[in-house]
């Protein structure tokens, strides 16, 4: 799967780190750091973090959700 | 049938049988594309692009990538809707018709165009001597080949690493050597590192930082030749005070240049700075006068800045690709009155040293500069740039939620000192010189510059401050 974070966005609250914590990391107090394609079994964990983002920074490719729908 | 009927016909016509060429497979180009279906463009679009990759995202090149944490070709951006377009990636475009309105590809085909996007971006500064740039291990980072490639360089454990300019992406691979527990050197030949973006006060900070985690940090200081081994790999490194460093691998992080090259000829203001336009992405021609099917968008784009007195901004930012592209993509299928500006307040985020180092606005615009906020010794600070009285951009070590205060307060010229915000404040605020270089320093160069209010490159020089 595929994400991208704006990091400019981001403010570091890291609410999201403790929610996929293999794809996101911290580095140091507030530098945010994360796996762009992580694997599809991780999608669930990814995008509960997504959704915790309190600035909706992470965004989610969901085309292949709605592949799978269709 | 009046008039307006009749334009309004044409849109609708064009945006079923119209052909849009984007030219530039990158973060700009696909946010355009996506922009244009979104925005009903139901023609025919073509993608061209000269990396064999679909768009990917390269901000995590010098940092996730090179720490071998994520592969190089594992950044593929996340796509936010299907484009249907005919992509055309590993092709070059290498020139622009302008009357038959044709883009020619390096493989001789010729992609006829109703409107066109240029989106081709910039590539990496090489090194400036080609026989010692082609010894193995010297290497520039831009695209995800070259991230592979200085990934697994620094993954076979160099005796040591050598990183000729101090910018962002040079401070961030010294960042990563270091995590990685290689011994490193950086080069820089200004005073401190980021000077070029953020000047001396802060520069002075970041070569503390630098410092601190172990790097072998020279300021004023230039490589003057790379010398190799017998089987052409990079071993020896001639700095400009005399010494002989014994070097395994040698990043160039020079800066980029901007990709223009395939327009020359083709009429419109293009030059070193990048391609010229209207706040509205539409491109100038080389007399100043504005086309009506050309748009730029990205880090090739330059357009005058109500901020910055209106001087023609070249931005080398990642959202400016984003919002660029948007802002493009909807002015090439709207009417007149239908159209938007693309005004960004420059923002950009660097990681290095443990550090989350955020900006907005201009740096190199301002004459003066002030922490604001936090303390310097502990690495957790606002400060703020000043031009003449007026707040015109700031930065934040570690202190990233405070940005959008002062974002505001630059977006509407604020008084220099701003009043902090009431948390956290320095006792003795007190403004000082910021201490930004003076052109002629290559790897002083910033990724923001403003260059001058002339739409055609002959006067679109960097202009000093008057000190």
């Amino acid at each position: 799967m595929r994400i991208v974070i704006d990091l400019n966005r981001c403010q570091g609250y890291a609410q999201c780190v403790p929610l996929a914590p293999t794809v996101l990391k911290l580095n140091g107090e507030e530098a945010l750091t994360y796996d762009p394609n992580p694997d599809d079994s991780l999608r669930q964990q990814v995008l509960r973090a997504a959704a915790s983002c309190p600035v909706q920074a992470i965004l989610v490719e969901r085309l292949d959700e709605k592949r799978e729908k269709s | 049938m009046k008039t307006a009927t009749l334009v309004a016909d044409l849109v609708t016509e064009f945006k079923t049988n119209g052909r849009i060429v984007i030219v530039g497979a990158s973060l700009a180009g696909l946010r355009a594309a996506e922009a244009l279906r979104d925005e009903g463009f139901n023609g025919k679009l073509t993608i061209i692009g000269d990396e064999k990759h679909e768009p990917y995202d390269r901000p995590p090149l010098s940092k996730q990538v090179l720490k071998g944490w994520v592969r190089a070709d594992h950044t593929l951006l996340p796509r936010t809707r299907k484009v249907d377009a005919e992509w055309q990636l590993g092709v070059a475009a290498t020139s622009l018709d302008r009357s038959s309105k044709q883009v020619r590809l390096a493989n001789g085909d010729q992609v006829p165009f109703d409107r066109l996007l240029i989106a081709t971006g910039t590539r990496a500064r090489p090194w400036f001597n080609p026989k010692e740039a082609a010894l193995e291990g010297v290497i520039t980072l831009r695209t995800s080949d070259e991230a592979a490639q200085l990934q697994a360089a620094l993954a076979a454990k160099p005796g040591r690493v050598l990183i000729v300019g101090a910018g962002f992406i040079g401070s961030e691979i010294a960042s990563v050597c270091r995590d990685l527990g290689l011994a490193v050197t950086v080069a820089e030949r200004a005073e401190a590192p980021l000077v070029g973006a953020l000047g001396g006060v802060i520069g002075d900070i970041a070569a503390e930082l630098q410092r601190d985690h172990g790097v072998d940090l020279r300021t004023g200081i230039s490589v003057e030749a790379l010398e190799g081994d017998a089987k052409g790999h990079v071993r020896r490194a001639r700095l400009s005070d005399g010494t002989m460093l014994d070097v395994d691998v040698v990043v160039a992080s020079l800066g980029s240049i901007r990709n223009t090259e395939w327009l020359e000829g083709a009429g419109l203001a293009t030059g070193r700075w990048g391609v010229a336009c209207d706040a509205g992405c539409r491109v100038f021609d080389v007399n100043g006068v504005v086309t009506d099917s050309i748009f730029v968008a990205g880090d090739i784009a330059r357009a005058p800045h109500v901020l910055y007195e209106y001087q023609f901004l070249a931005l080398e930012h990642w959202d400016n690709a984003v919002f660029g592209g948007r802002v493009a993509a909807h002015n090439m299928v709207s009417l007149e009155s239908d159209r938007r500006p693309h005004l960004p307040l420059p923002a950009f985020w660097s990681g290095q040293f443990g550090v989350n180092i955020k900006g907005v606005g201009v740096g190199p615009f301002a004459d003066e500069i002030v922490i604001t906020q936090g303390s310097v010794k502990e690495r957790r600070f606002a400060a703020a740039y000043g031009r003449r009285g007026r707040i015109v951009a700031a930065v934040t070590f570690n202190h990233g939620k405070w940005l959008e205060y002062y974002g505001a307060m630059i977006e509407r010229s604020a008084p220099f000192p701003p009043p902090p915000p009431g948390y956290d404040q320095v006792g003795d605020m007190k403004p000082m010189p910021a201490r930004f270089p003076l052109p002629g320093v290559p790897t002083g160069l910033p990724d923001v510059v403003l260059t001058g209010h002339d739409p055609i490159d002959r006067g679109a020089e960097y202009r000093p401050q008057k000190r």
